[in-house]
């Protein structure tokens, strides 16, 4: 998907004055973070589990190598076929080859973030193969010509009415009102594409070293359609996403659902093993399975490895007071909230996307809800130490650190700033006690007033009260 | 050099300091130990009884379940439910199954893999999970995958002695039972659903709209 990164400031002024868009946010505030924290509870020793994920991630973050060759070995001693690609770009020449091969005309598929980061579709397309997307969200989206905008609710940012207009202007039928004739239509207008498709391609949420296997988890079960009719499955994925075993999988199974939608488990759990037998009456007589780097094996061994525990639940997003009010289309590229703020740098150029480490009020809810416990804050920080220290930073704004920086480390002359500093305020503050501009940070204050400080610091206050 | 080459050499360079080849062993042996050790990590305690735990995390999965302790008596149940919602009397189920007394309770079943136009599928569960309430169904010639997908009604019979506790335990009833995982493991926690537009749940996306479950012991 193209980066739109280097677009963040000038999209958040737009985003936070979209009343639409506003709405559309509150209700995943009240339906994934009231749902997850209805559910999470049910985890009897949710400190553990999470300790347990974060191990079963780390243990194959620490050794990919070996991992990735043991589930390259199990999946071709089912039959399935292994392709590894460096770039998004080869992840659409290895897919449009198979298509070749196979003599794909249509293809259904299911949800793959990973797909979005390639713009499949297009090329598939040019590749002469027409592409469905089945999931609802993604479905209303390749509609729509939109990008998603959340990566566990693709299409959060559309109310029902637009839907409903969307799929009168194009479906050509009388316009429906409710969610589930909504829901019903998609489904009677979808139900030939899988029927017919000749190759199915889907993302695949886990890959299990120890059998081989692809673990997928949906709701609506177009991940079972997709990966069980057509003689041809596609899965594509990135190369960190391999679990030891199948034990290893359920704990990271108990934690996933829960975190993304407040579900206890999805509907559908799949684990895909190989190629039909052939005494079978379903299931793809292809499977290929494709590895994408893009940017993730130089994380490994660096500060920023821990990225690669991802499971990518959401709910780092849904947590995220910064996504809450701007939504997901903003951070400009397929990975927004928190993990996207880091992603997207790390994958793609810190120079793209100079604005996303800086776009997190550092309040630590992402860190605390991560079932894999990645220290967001933490990389978002270290992400903002390297722009200081590769020279990315405005002058202003390096002037700004560099002059705090120095007072810092001067406790008498800073004690002396800051006492003169706060009674400024403080007078400027007048009766109403409230600053209705901040000279260098109008952006802050153009939103808000800044209330004036007491007119006295910490440190005084501190003194007079005593220690307690 | 080909792209496989290419990532692994990468990932292996990122590894640092130690011997590459005394590391590459010792890695190949703990991967080894792991697989055969294959631990569980923290999981519910779930005392009691399972049948009643399974029934009623199923039914807040929005499955309905229906109980007989006659095998005998799936049809009857199965009809009458059927009735009860106005909906068709035949449908197809998994060979095993065919045996039941079904045309004397009124309904036309036929032993085969579903197809689009198949409204109510009847399959057995390879087991059942009482954790969350979820069926497991293996993939094969006898047990299509098509049965429990296509139709609008999928209805599952259950042997309340093959509920497990968690996802663990039917693992290893996999791994006692069979030599390895078929094509496909399907975990099914009640009928499809999705909440894509508004985050409204809707039941019935691209699968099932109604999961029945009838626990009933197999002789
Ligand atoms: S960073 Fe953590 S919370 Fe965010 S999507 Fe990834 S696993 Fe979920």
């Amino acid at each position: 998907m193209q980066n739109n990164a280097i677009d963040f400031k000038r999209q958040v002024t737009v985003k936070l004055a979209d009343i639409k868009l506003q709405g559309a946010l509150s209700r995943l505030q009240s339906r994934f973070v009231e749902g997850r924290s209805a559910v999470i509870s049910e985890i009897a020793d949710l400190p553990e589990t999470r300790n347990a994920a974060a191990a079963i991630r780390d243990r194959v973050l620490n050794d990919l190598e070996h991992w990735l060759l043991q589930f390259e070995q199990q999946a071709t001693a089912r039959g399935a076929i292994v392709h590894w690609a460096e770039t998004d770009e080869d992840v659409n020449r290895i897919v449009a080859g198979i298509a070749r091969q196979h003599g794909v005309r249509t293809a259904a598929k299911s949800k793959s973030m990973v797909s979005e980061e390639c713009e499949l579709n297009d090329a598939l397309e040019q590749a002469g193969v027409e592409v469905m997307e089945t999931d609802l969200g993604e479905y209303i989206l390749q509609l729509a010509h939109e990008a998603p905008s959340h990566i566990v609710a693709p299409v959060v940012h559309k109310n029902k009415e637009e839907v409903a207009d969307l799929f009168a202007e194009k479906h050509q039928l009388p316009r429906k009102t409710g969610i589930a004739e909504l829901c019903r239509e998609a489904r009677e207008i979808l139900r030939p594409a899988f029927l017919n498709a000749d190759m199915g391609i889907s993302g695949a949420n886990f890959l299990v070293a120890e059998t081989g296997s692809a673990l997928i988890v949906t709701n609506e079960g177009n991940g079972r359609l997709v990966t069980t009719l057509p003689r041809v499955h596609v899965a594509i994925t990135g190369i960190e996403k391999v679990v030891p075993t199948l034990e290893d999988v359920s704990t990271l199974v108990r934690l996933l659902p829960r975190s993304a939608t407040g579900q206890s488990i999805t509907n559908y759990v799949s684990v895909l093993t190989g190629t039909r037998g052939d005494a079978d009456h379903d299931g793809p007589e292809h499977f290929h399975i494709v590895l994408l780097d893009n940017g993730r094996s130089k994380l490994l061994g660096s500060d920023m490895q821990e990225m690669l525990r991802c499971i990518r639940c959401g709910a780092c997003m849904n947590h995220c007071p910064v996504y809450q009010n701007i939504g997901g289309h903003a951070y400009g590229w397929v990975y927004p909230g928190p993990m996207g703020s880091i992603l997207t740098p790390l994958l793609s150029g810190l120079e793209k996307s100079p604005d996303l480490p800086n776009a997190s009020t550092f309040c630590g809810a992402c860190a605390a809800v991560c079932p894999v416990k990645i220290p967001l804050p933490d990389l978002l920080r270290k992400l903002r130490e390297q722009q200081m220290e590769r020279g990315m930073k405005s002058r202003q704004e390096t002037f700004m650190l560099k002059a705090w920086a120095w007072l810092a480390l001067r406790p008498n002359l800073y004690a002396l700033a800051t006492r003169i500093a706060v009674r400024v305020m403080r007078l400027l503050g007048g009766k109403e006690r409230l600053l209705h501009r901040l000279p260098g940070a109008h952006g802050w204050s153009d939103g808000r007033d800044f209330p004036a400080p007491a007119g006295r610091t910490f440190r005084e206050l501190y003194r007079q009260g005593g220690r307690k | 050099m080909s792209a496989r080459e290419a990532i692994l050499g990468r990932i292996r360079n990122a590894r640092n300091g130690k011997d590459r080849h005394e590391q590459a062993a010792g890695a190949t042996e703990a991967i080894a130990a792991h697989l055969a050790r294959h631990p569980r990590g923290p999981a519910p305690a779930m005392p009691g009884d399972l049948p009643a735990r399974f029934r009623e995390r199923a039914l807040k999965l929005s499955s309905d379940v229906l109980e007989t302790a006659d095998r005998k008596e799936v049809p009857t149940l199965l009809a009458r439910y059927l009735n009860e919602r106005k909906l068709p009397l035949a449908g197809v189920c998994w060979p095993s199954l065919i045996g039941l007394p079904w045309s004397s309770a009124g309904l036309d079943m036929q032993s085969r893999p579903a197809r689009d136009s198949d409204l109510v599928g009847v399959t057995g569960a390879f087991c059942a999970i009482a954790e969350t309430g979820t069926l497991m169904l293996l993939s094969g010639a006898e047990t299509p995958a098509t049965t429990s997908l296509l139709p609008e009604t999928h209805v599952a019979v259950i042997d309340p002695r093959r509920i497990v506790a968690t996802m663990e335990d039917a693992w290893d009833l996999l791994r006692q039972e069979c030599r390895q995982p078929p094509r496909a493991v399907n975990f099914v926690s009640g009928p499809s659903r999705t909440a894509d537009i508004e985050q409204t749940v809707t039941l019935g996306a691209h699968g099932p709209y109604r999961v029945l479950l009838i626990l009933a012991p197999a002789r």
